[in-house]
């Protein structure tokens, strides 16, 4: 439980760090695409008995530098790409479940999330690439933030676009690996879309929308941990359950 | 009565530019000075080429042949952007769009600052200043989204300036502003030209508004038709001949 909520904290931070470019850029879907391919990352660790978190990482990256070098040659569409990496990492990681006839509990709580089969070598993985995930979020914040606003101007003013918009795909895929552990393959899109998408109704400034985000996001979190863990949920599927609730009560009081 | 002109201190030169997307050429043998002070307009039918041969002088398209040169260094190797601002043609902000007017000037000075550094207590200043010289400064708490066309236009020209360019690119700058709005920002940028010096080069399909606004017209139909005084343009045998073809607005 402690170690889920300590890995759980430092996901919910990086999470809408890196969520609010995405979202901005429409490139949300590019969490769902990574989600996958660390999925194929985690079964490549299970069946080589190799601690699925590191294997996930470096699939999650590798793919990452290979979407990004496909979008910008234009030989085929982004979304295009996307779409490629996302059914063919599935069909990798359902090819090597099948080698190896299942891998019971393990498996289902990468794809779901499961607080208490978190180690702590993850926690200090989780906490050293999360601490470097934002660091650089903090270094390079003006020239992710003008980019994101308006490629073409940044790239005049002599901002390096391309490095840019790699280190922001680079930055996706860890923040994807990581919190596999906490909120499973399958819902780590919403962890990083929804608390920003919250945020957004309430059109307020850059920064204070991602201070608003980071709240939501640190909200769903911590309080789906503590519910899940009493009521023997699921944590991923609570905090995504809560997450999506705070998102509707936003838009209502919005509304009205 | 526009800036006097500095014909000693060329900002910008191509010479014999081509350019082509795929096999056919876009830009041909374009060959051109731009000087200190000049307020070009550069006019041409849809497709002719206005914005290409823009990209071009803006790095973001590369020539597949000839040089360009800013401020006497060769594009390629050419650092100092903070010289140069730009408006792109068509930036509408959508109204849910979490930026405010001030983080979006300020923007401007990011390139200005540089890689691994912070913006400080003098980019702020700057910032409030060129939203004072478009008279928006009233404005910066309020969401970029919120503002009409002509007053977003007004803070992308503040994004421009606060970089201290010695040369702005404007690429269709008034394109679905009402014709109101469309004075007030070409009496802005004729008192940017007399007052800072300041170098425009103006994209625009339309062609009342260059003659009468720029020292310098352009007409480009993938090459250089036309160079030089816009009055003289008016009287010349190209215009009838072009305004014939109905390849620009009058």
């Amino acid at each position: 439980m402690v170690r889920g909520f300590e890995a759980g904290i430092i996901i919910a931070i990086i999470a809408p760090l890196i969520g609010i470019f995405l979202v901005l850029r429409r490139y949300s879907l590019i969490a769902d695409t990574l989600s996958h391919v660390s999925l194929a990352g985690v079964a490549i660790g299970l069946l080589l008995k190799i601690n699925p978190l590191i294997t996930a990482i470096i699939a999650s990256v590798a793919s990452s530098i290979a979407i990004e070098r496909l979008r910008i040659s234009k030989r085929i569409f982004g979304e295009s790409a996307l779409s490629i990496f996302l059914s063919g990492s599935l069909a990798l990681a359902i090819v090597l479940i099948g080698l190896a006839h299942g891998f019971g509990v393990d498996l289902f709580s990468y794809l779901f999330g499961s607080i208490t089969t978190v180690k702590q070598f993850d926690v200090y993985v989780i906490a050293v690439l999360g601490v470097l995930v934002i660091a650089a979020i903090i270094a390079f914040y003006k020239e992710l933030f003008y980019v994101t606003i308006d490629e073409e101007a940044a790239k005049v003013s002599g901002i390096p676009t391309k490095f840019i918009n790699l280190l922001l795909i680079i930055l996706s895929a860890f923040t994807v690996a990581l919190s596999i552990p906490i909120v499973g393959v399958l819902l780590i899109s919403a962890l990083i879309v929804i608390p920003v998408v919250t945020a957004l109704q309430l059109k307020t400034s850059f920064k204070k929308t991602i201070i608003i985000a980071e709240f939501f996001s640190i909200f769903s979190v911590v309080v789906g941990i503590i519910v899940s863990f009493y009521l023997n949920l699921s944590p991923g599927g609570t905090i995504v359950l809560l997450a999506i609730a705070i998102f509707i009560i936003t838009l209502f009081l919005k509304r009205n | 009565m526009q800036q006097q002109v500095d014909h000693t201190h060329t900002i910008i030169e191509l010479d014999r530019v081509c350019f082509s997307y795929t096999s056919e050429e876009v830009i041909k043998d374009v060959t051109l000075e731009i000087h200190k002070g000049d307020y070009v307009g550069i006019i041409g039918p849809n497709g002719g080429g206005k914005s290409t041969l823009l990209k071009l002088m803006l790095g973001i398209l590369k020539p597949n042949d000839g040089s360009i040169k800013l401020f006497g260094v060769n594009i390629r190797d050419f650092k100092d952007w903070s010289k140069i601002g730009y408006v792109p043609q068509n930036v509408r902000i959508e109204n849910n769009f979490p930026v405010n007017v001030e983080e979006t000037v300020s923007m401007g000075r990011f390139g200005k600052r540089g890689l691994l550094r912070f913006p400080t207590g003098e980019d702020k200043e700057k910032t409030l200043q060129a939203l004072k010289q478009v008279e928006m400064l009233e404005f910066k708490h309020r969401q970029i989204g919120d503002l009409s066309g002509g007053q977003q236009q007004r803070v992308f020209i503040a994004r421009a300036l606060v970089s201290e360019p010695e040369i702005i690119f404007l690429d269709e700058p008034t394109v679905g502003v009402d014709i109101k709005t469309q004075k007030q920002f070409y009496a802005l940028l004729r008192k940017l030209n007399k007052d800072m010096s300041l170098t425009l080069i103006l994209v625009s399909h339309e062609l009342d508004v260059v003659a009468h606004e720029a020292t310098e017209l352009g007409y480009i139909n993938r090459t250089m038709v036309y160079y030089g005084d816009p009055e003289e343009f008016l009287k010349g045998a190209y215009f009838h001949e072009l305004i014939g073809k109905g390849g620009i607005h009058h």
